[in-house]
């Protein structure tokens, strides 16, 4: 981060004379955030990603079924623009496709953990005392449990649903988020404004929703971008083994798994699928961490 | 310290309890029992081996004796390879998965420690960005991308390690090596980066460097032992993700380890060998939280120093 500089500056250079109106935290943040150029590259790409998902049965160049098998496995072409694999179907749009589930399963699970968490958190540092320790007492144990040994048995045991994978995955990372939230409130229900609330006869869920839980958004918002990334990893993991995402859906992590069975004679296969998955959990980690300093520039020392 | 190993060694052992119960009855409520895909046993037949595997008792029955047996170390038969025990499956497995793991971590740690070290020295130069994308690069491409790219790279254009299997030919324990391990040394390198800078910027380093002493002498016998708290912290929870990072590794190189029979335990649904590794596994992760919690005290004087005034 930049030092600070001249007096009449804040520490990034805006002008303090400048703005004559009082700031919202978002807009600093924005502020904050538009001088990060990875944060912002990062952003653009992962936009860029969730528009193709959201369009692909219109933009695909081709259909996802649609085979060629006289075709084969070609590399990149002018007509296949990453290769086809050895049914000649079309990599492009398997990986379009393949993108929908993955980041499907990215923010879908991640908003399991983010509800869990939150609201585990939020109740646990409000009530404090007994519950408290109770709860987080919880977190703890279950943070020393093996949890991907944990979730590969509930695939065996449950059997390859992709709605139990977004709630086994969701189910095991929002324990941190849980923790964070804690501490946040714990430090929050010191101050008068939440005494007031409850003082004028507010419902512990009111105070908690309305007046808690706004207050934490920061904190919550940079987590949620850097448990996503770890959520697609833990998909794509389970997918290469073969325990998550079962054909004919495919995720990035399936196709990388197909990939390595052919990868001898048609390296595309893997390498593109590997590129894609590559690149949004770059972006991910940097706009997190760029969240992080530009949102809560207390955290981002550690 | 005696009283601070024993407090945590006792808090673990309900940590145990949870997870053989819970895997216990998960096991047992999947749907369909483990032969009941095979139609054309006789039922005699089916009857004997559910008495050999005690699933004629009720299943509280089950539980007390799977856990009496759990006390004398007994995992019970395997499901699917008749005649063989969990117990032997396991011992076949872990000295392998134990090997790969271990050279893993080293990899890890000389890596990551060395990288992070020479970053949080001079930080934000080309000193520091360089390593520290490299590490990102790390973090971000998961092992079962790494291995495939390595085994393409190494093995299949270079032709200069084996591609696949664990100990039969010379070499062919580095591409594991370096697939599991490289993962690691990547957060290993953020983690003391951030160490080093922050005790850097101590007193006691800035009087160790007034008394005039070497920065080799500084930073390899005052800077690092603080340095690296936050990665001792690390190597517990890592070591969790190196069993599972063997699932995926074993896989893709072929090698006959324990993280290997689980996947192949998971998908021929063997429900006591699942059930065992599972077991297992929980029990090594708790043990290794233990170790690395204790040597982070051990390394902080701080803590040591509570531990010691709670008496």
């Amino acid at each position: 981060m930049s030092e600070p500089t001249r007096y009449s500056k804040d520490y990034l250079g805006h002008s303090l004379l400048a703005t004559d109106k009082g700031t919202s935290l978002w807009t600093d943040g924005w502020g904050r955030l538009k001088n990060n150029t990875l944060a912002i590259v990062s952003l653009g790409v992962l936009c860029c990603f969730c528009f193709v998902a959201l369009f692909t049965p219109i933009i695909a160049p081709y259909g996802y079924e649609e085979q060629n098998l006289l075709l084969g496995a070609v590399p990149p072409s002018l007509d296949h623009w990453l290769g086809t694999d050895i049914f000649g179907r079309d990599m492009l749009t398997r990986i379009m496709y393949g993108s929908r589930i993955s980041l499907a399963v990215g923010f879908l699970a991640s908003a399991v953990a983010v509800f869990i968490g939150v609201l585990w958190g939020s109740i646990a540092g409000y009530f404090g005392g007994r519950t408290d320790i109770f709860m987080m007492r919880l977190v703890d144990i279950l943070y020393a449990l093996p949890f991907m040994i944990f979730i590969v048995l509930l695939m065996v045991v449950f059997g390859r649903s992709m709605l139990l994978l977004f709630l086994a995955i969701g189910a095991v990372e929002w324990l941190t988020m849980a923790r964070i939230v804690r501490g946040q409130v714990l430090a929050l229900k010191q101050q008068e404004f939440i005494e007031a609330a409850i003082s004028l006869g507010l419902s512990h869920w009111v105070v908690i929703y309305r007046h808690l839980i706004p207050n934490i958004l920061t904190p919550v918002i940079v987590y949620t971008t850097l448990t996503i990334p770890s959520v697609m990893l833990l998909e794509a993991f389970l997918s290469f083994l073969g325990l998550g995402i079962q054909p004919p859906e495919s995720s990035w992590g399936l196709l990388i798994s197909y990939g390595v069975e052919t990868m001898e004679e048609y390296p595309w296969l893997i390498f593109f699928p590997g590129l894609f998955l590559s690149i949004t959990l770059f972006a991910l980690n940097f706009l997190g961490d760029g969240l992080r300093d530009a949102l809560d520039p207390r955290a981002s020392k550690d | 310290m005696f009283r601070f190993i024993s407090s945590r060694f006792f808090q673990s052992i309900p940590v145990l309890l949870i997870v053989i119960t819970a895997t216990f009855f998960l096991v047992r409520a999947a749907p369909g029992g483990p032969f009941s895909a095979e139609k054309s046993v006789p039922p005699e037949v089916v009857k004997a081996l559910e008495a050999q595997y005690r699933l004629d008792q009720s299943i509280w029955q089950q539980y007390i004796s799977y856990l009496v047996d759990l006390s004398r170390g007994e995992l019970g038969p395997s499901f699917r390879y008749p005649g063989r025990t969990v117990n032997e499956l396991i011992a076949a497995g872990l000295p392998v998965t134990a090997e790969l793991a271990f050279y893993a971590l080293l990899v890890a740690i000389f890596f990551g420690v060395s990288a992070g070290v020479y970053a949080g020295l001079k930080p934000n130069t080309i000193h520091d960005y360089l390593p520290m994308s490299v590490a990102m690069i790390g973090i971000c491409m998961p092992s079962f991308l790494i291995g495939p790219l390595l085994v393409l790279l190494f093995g299949i254009e270079l032709e200069w390690l084996p591609v696949s299997g664990w100990g039969s030919t010379p070499g062919d324990k580095i591409l594991p090596t370096l697939t599991l391990g490289l993962g690691y040394a990547a957060f290993i390198a953020r983690l003391s980066r951030g160490g080093i800078i922050e005790v850097m910027t101590q007193d006691y380093i800035r009087t160790a460097k007034a008394k005039g002493l070497p920065s080799r002498v500084i930073v390899l016998k005052h800077a690092l032992r603080g340095g690296l708290i936050p990665v001792v912290a690390f190597l517990g929870p890592a070591f969790a993700g190196l069993l599972s990072g063997s699932f995926v590794v074993e896989t893709i190189f072929q090698i006959p380890g324990l993280g290997r029979f689980y996947v192949q335990a998971a998908f021929n649904r063997d429900y006591t060998m699942i059930l065992g590794t599972t077991v297992f596994f929980a029990a090594l992760i708790v043990l290794f939280n233990l170790l690395s919690d204790i040597i982070a005290v051990w390394l902080n004087p701080k803590l040591r120093q509570q531990y010691r005034s709670n008496k």
